[in-house]
């Protein structure tokens, strides 16, 4: 027996209030944004699809750091006494608060020519003068790894939270080489989590805007920066209503598998 | 053993440096005295001081707060409604569908969403500003809140709500009297973290407002592109405290929330005042009557013998 079981008005209240708003404001304007992108699909010459190819690699390659760097943090996290847990989870989750535009502004200060980074290098003797990494790739990655390392966390501690100690205790116990344990054991048994974090790095960092445009500079040739250039340098509306066509045509896959795998995990939850 | 948990200090250690080392500069940078930001010229006020005289930004900083105080109330609504329907009632036709579009907007890049309702915008409504923009952080927002309010409705189960029932409560009166307030914490939570993510939005906002309601991050934006100056540090270290001190507490909240909920459970004077609110709702649908301890009066006489009849 549910709370509100009978087909009452209250009920298709409860649904449609909330199903109208989606429908206008959401499924909507990406249906009319779908179509009038596919109207003008032929516009999409080789600097655009260049561009979405682009945003494509880097998001890939961003996507593989960030899991990188994720994974042990979420491992210590999830290791943690439970008090300490709640503690360094809201810690990493905390900059997801800030303003991405802020974050980007953060590190255009500590990348600045002659700023904190540079003079560290030079301290340690890696570069001989100030170089100023903003509008290269480095500060590019840099930025796509700091928005996104949080919300890939998350999902990652979730799934080591729930694994075992004591199936990597048996492992140890069995004669098993950490390493060994860590790619037969650990990172299997969290693949969900590791598949989630992936999807909720790569997918926005597709299509990132304010990072590229900051930090990448101008040859960051992302496809973000392409379609606000288009819409707001050009007043090309037909070129950016097809470039972020395709662009989410190409992140509906990488969306549904998301969408799926949080459902088996709310499943499993249950 | 020592080996690893070395090997774990180090990850959390790098990890929070990352993650807290590039904000630690960019305050010490709005507090340089010195012009050039590369020098440091001692500690001073200034720039924030210069922010205050700048009637740009006070007017830019008012349209964003009232912008994401209207997008967080509206999200809020449509978004605690949406939680019920998908964690209270059961299977229902187009359930699929709603799923899909209340997480869209959170999964797919701000560039999209935004340019969709620009598109949506410029073929039915004459003028973009601030009401377009509303509409547009609400879109955005909706899918949030309803993460946040669902996943305690998930938590607090229903047999509370069923309980009421059985003591006589009407569904709405049963879900007003139990369920709303042990949801309210998550609901403010929602609201805030909703706060904070229209109140730091550049990409949609700049789609679909108009030049009357230019927000506070398309300042910034604006100014960023000019370069680092200590003045958009200041402006930044501004916008990051509204943000942060937002999040901070919808995570206080949502976690309080969940505590006084688990304490609920065993705490006995928290159980028992739950129980007096749900008997409360019984007794309101209770008919009148004899007293239950007069109620079975009629079976006998005056000298307190049996009736014969």
């Amino acid at each position: 027996m549910t709370a509100v079981s009978d087909h009452s008005f209250g009920r298709r209240l409860v649904i449609l209030i909330p199903l109208a708003w989606l429908v206008a404001f959401v499924l909507l304007p990406l249906l009319v944004l779908l179509a009038a992108g596919f109207a003008d699909a032929s516009r999409l010459g080789g600097e655009p699809l260049l561009s979405l190819a682009n945003s494509m690699a880097i998001a890939a390659f961003t996507t593989l750091i960030v899991l990188a760097a994720g994974y042990p943090i979420a491992y210590a996290i999830a290791r943690l006494p439970r008090r300490w847990r709640t503690l360094f989870l809201a810690l990493t989750m905390l900059p997801l608060g800030v303003s991405l535009l802020v974050r980007a502004c953060a590190w255009m200060t500590v990348l600045q020519r002659g700023g904190p980074l540079d003079r560290l290098l030079m301290a340690l003797q890696v570069v001989p003068a100030p170089s100023g990494p903003i509008g290269t790739d480095a500060a590019l990655y840099i930025g796509i790894v700091y928005a996104y390392l949080p919300l890939t966390v998350l999902p990652l501690y979730a799934a080591l939270s729930r694994l075992d100690p004591a199936l990597i205790e048996a492992a140890a116990d069995l004669g098993c080489r950490p390493w060994r344990t860590f790619w037969r054991v650990t990172l299997p048994l969290s693949a969900p989590g590791v598949l989630a974090g992936a999807l909720l790095c790569f997918i926005p960092a597709a299509g990132a805007f304010v990072v590229p445009e900051l930090l990448g500079g101008a040859q960051s040739g992302m496809a973000g920066p392409a379609i606000w250039g288009a819409l707001f340098g050009r007043n090309d509306w037909g070129l950016a209503a097809a470039l972020a066509a395709v662009l989410a045509c190409l992140l509906i896959a990488p969306a549904v598998a998301f969408g799926v795998q949080a459902m088996r995990a709310a499943e499993d939850e249950r | 053993m020592r080996k690893s948990s070395a090997f774990r200090v180090g990850a959390l250690g790098l990890g929070m440096g990352f993650l807290y080392l590039p904000i630690l500069v960019l305050v010490l940078g709005s507090f340089n005295a010195s012009s050039d930001a590369v020098a440091w010229g001692g500690w001073s006020t200034r720039w924030y001081a210069q922010l205050r005289g700048d009637a740009l930004l006070r007017e830019a900083a008012m349209v964003s707060v009232r912008l994401a105080l209207a997008a967080a109330s509206a999200a809020t609504l449509v978004g605690t409604l949406a939680a019920l329907a998908l964690a209270r009632l059961g299977p229902f036709r187009g359930k699929a569908v709603f799923g899909v579009a209340l997480y869209a907007p959170l999964v797919m890049p701000e560039i999209v969403i935004g340019l969709s309702l620009l598109v949506l915008f410029a073929a039915f409504i004459t003028e973009r500003g601030f009401w377009t923009a509303a509409i547009a952080h609400t879109a955005m927002t909706t899918g949030l809140v309803a993460i946040v309010v669902q996943a305690r409705l998930v938590a607090l189960g229903q047999s509370l709500d069923e309980a009421a029932m059985d003591l006589g409560a009407s569904p709405l009166g049963a879900f007003a009297a139990i369920t709303l307030p042990l949801l309210l914490p998550a609901i403010a939570a929602g609201w805030l973290a909703a706060f904070a993510l229209s109140f730091g939005d550049l990409v949609i906002a700049s789609f679909t407002t108009g030049a009357s309601a230019i927000t506070l991050p398309m300042r910034v934006f604006a100014e960023a592109r000019l370069g680092v100056r200590p003045q958009l540090d200041a402006l930044c270290t501004v916008m990051m405290a509204v943000g942060g001190i937002a999040v901070m507490a919808a995570v206080l909240l949502f976690g309080s929330g969940a505590a006084t909920f688990k304490k609920k459970r065993i705490d006995a004077k928290g159980r028992r005042r739950l129980m007096e609110r749900i008997s409360a709702t019984g007794a309101a649908k209770a008919s009148p009557g004899p007293r239950a301890a007069e109620s079975q009066d009629f079976l006998y006489d005056d000298d307190v013998l049996p009736r014969s009849e």
